[in-house]
């Protein structure tokens, strides 16, 4: 089975952020990244796979030059080879990033593409399904399991409220995995090392011949939200804040 | 201007987000004044279509179809698809239900769109609607337009707009059958089933303590159960908890879990991702502890203490005892 897992580097979650002065899009100067979350995961159930059926993983992401450090991981814990889409995402509405991701993956011949549900920096939760239906495969969404059938595969989709469903669908198709599935794996001394061998495949916008196109929908401009609650804080130590957080709950808020 | 409501069902039941929807539908179209449409997709919901016609809506689409019976992303978009083509909405408003991420991406994709997803509010500027949505897990917020032509796609937030603000009047209903091909439907959906029944019921909770990501290990849950015991209240926690299986999947607050509302809730050690934060911000009083000032659970926190859980938990659960 050759599977494709699409990957994205966004800045680390307890990064503190600040708006740049364009208003546009956050300050990068000094922000560390790493590999979205849920598509860590979509990794792991692509490598769980090979493991299961054989086959190749390609890690497939679209970033900037520093998202080579995520794609270099992405080979470390397993990833055969990879291809990496050099272009600034910042800008890019989730149909314009998913463009990208099926001219670089078209002559793939890919089985099966994996995503994870959602980027944790912009979280619009569609470049997967947007990416399934440029390439006119089926798909599904929020899987938590993958099993080989007879005409394609099956899979478990996860509901709203703890309901589930199997859903059969042919290949090739384009799953997005849901988060915390299984335990991800680190990636092993031996693995660090062979990555440095294992192939890139560099490309731009403009070698796979994507121009850009005018997008439906316009950013206006990016804001930390106002606070609609003003939250009372308690300071000082820790003991003289639990002092006067249990003081308020007992006779202004009268919860306990 | 026309703005259609595209509202979601299951087996003849409205799921409840859809109300929100259609709310925000009236509440744009009277603010741009123009009026709403709504429309709801199965087989034979012609009579569940027709609770929407003592509604203030222009009209309702009972989009009727046996390969409409079983929820499929292909079905679905063929059917809404001709909808739009037939009627020209030029805004469609969806809640944004697990369903609705399914598809809604695939149906603008394929009419050339980017749909807005996961919308929290709206402002009108210029005759024209903003929308706003949460970017980095809710830390910062931006403001969206539409540009060129509709059809327009945005989905709503769980909890953004309120359903009882639903305005009253009378609708026309009117049945539209789409044409739609078996070998069109490429995925095969299967029963929906549950794992297990649920032993803990977190909806009748008066207090409740959730745990989340700050705790950093399982061993670390003990205090964090100290605390809802000393409270008398029960323990929950944020996704990546039940995840990491640290607590069982029945405790989790959350879009993906349980929507609670106790009369106390106590947040600790959780950023208060946007998924989190819809289980749980219909609580009396909030309380949360988090080391990061800027985490988006003091949002909506009442009372807030920024600072190491592993030093305020222990002298919070020592003030409890003593006031006891």
């Amino acid at each position: 089975m050759k599977i494709v897992v699409a990957i994205k580097q966004v800045p680390a979650r307890d990064s503190q952020l600040r708006i740049a002065s364009s208003g546009k899009w956050i300050e990068e100067a000094d922000l560390s990244y790493e590999i979205n979350e849920p598509d860590a995961y979509a990794l792991e159930a692509g490598l769980q796979l090979k493991e299961r059926n054989g086959g190749e993983v390609v890690a497939l992401c679209a970033g900037p030059a520093r998202a080579a450090q995520t794609i270099r991981e992405a080979l470390a814990k397993g990833a055969d080879r990879a291809i990496h889409i050099e272009e600034d995402l910042a800008a890019f509405d989730p149909l314009a990033a998913a463009r990208l991701l099926a001219a670089a993956v078209k002559g793939e011949g890919a089985d099966l593409i994996l995503t994870g549900l959602q980027s944790d920096d912009l979280g619009y939760g569609q470049t997967g399904v947007i990416l399934a239906e440029l390439l006119g495969m089926p798909h599904a969404t929020l899987i938590m399991q993958v099993e080989k059938s007879a005409g394609g595969i099956r899979v478990k989709r996860e509901l709203e409220d703890g309901w589930f469903q199997h859903v059969e669908m042919p290949l090739p198709a384009l799953l997005t995995i849901q988060s915390g599935i299984s335990k991800l794996r680190y990636a092993t001394l031996m693995g660090i090392k062979k990555a440095k061998s294992k192939e890139v495949r560099r490309v731009t916008a403009e070698s796979l011949g994507v121009a850009a196109a005018a997008s439906s929908v316009v950013l206006e401009r990016i804001y930390l939200p106002e606070r609609n609650k003003r939250t009372q804080l308690f300071g000082g130590s820790p003991k003289e804040a639990a002092a006067q957080l249990v003081e308020k709950l007992k006779f202004e808020a009268r919860a306990i | 201007m026309r703005i259609l409501a595209v509202l979601e069902q299951r087996s003849g039941q409205w799921n409840r987000m859809s109300f929100e929807t259609l709310a925000a539908a009236q509440q744009m179209a009277q603010e741009l004044g123009v009026t709403a449409c709504a429309a709801v997709l199965g087989q034979g919901i012609e009579a569940l279509a027709g609770e929407l016609a003592s509604k203030r809506l222009e009209r309702v689409y009972a989009v009727e179809h046996e390969l409409l019976q079983h929820y499929t992303p292909d079905a679905y978009c063929v059917a809404l698809g001709q909808l739009v083509a037939r009627f020209h909405p030029d805004l469609l408003l969806f809640p944004h239900t697990y369903q609705v991420r399914d598809f809604l991406p695939k149906l603008a994709t394929a009419l050339h769109r980017v749909a807005v997803s996961d919308v929290v509010a709206h402002r009108i500027d210029g005759g024209q609607v903003v929308l706003v949505r949460q970017l980095f897990q809710g830390k910062v917020n931006a403001g969206v337009r539409f540009a060129g032509e509709g059809p327009h796609f945005a989905s709503l937030q769980a909890g953004a707009y309120r359903a009882d603000r639903m305005i009253a009047g009378t609708a026309t209903v009117e049945v539209f059958e789409p044409s739609i091909a078996p070998a069109q439907i490429r995925t095969v959906p299967l029963e929906r089933f549950r794992e297990s029944q649920r032993a803990v019921d977190l909806g009748t909770a008066e207090i409740i303590v959730s745990v989340g990501r700050g705790i950093k290990e399982a061993d670390n849950i003990a205090l964090v159960q100290k605390l809802a015991d000393a409270l008398g209240g029960e323990l929950a926690a944020s996704r990546p908890i039940c995840d990491a299986g640290w607590l069982p999947m029945e405790r989790q607050v959350g879009s993906s879990g349980q929507t609670v509302a106790p009369k106390l809730y106590i947040a600790v050690g959780i950023s208060g991702a946007i998924q989190h934060l819809v289980g749980m911000k219909g609580s009396r009083t909030v309380v949360a502890i988090n080391k990061d000032a800027d985490a988006p659970i003091f949002e909506v926190a009442d009372y807030g203490i920024v600072g190491d859980l592993f030093q305020v938990v222990p002298e919070l659960i020592a003030a409890l005892q003593k006031v006891k």
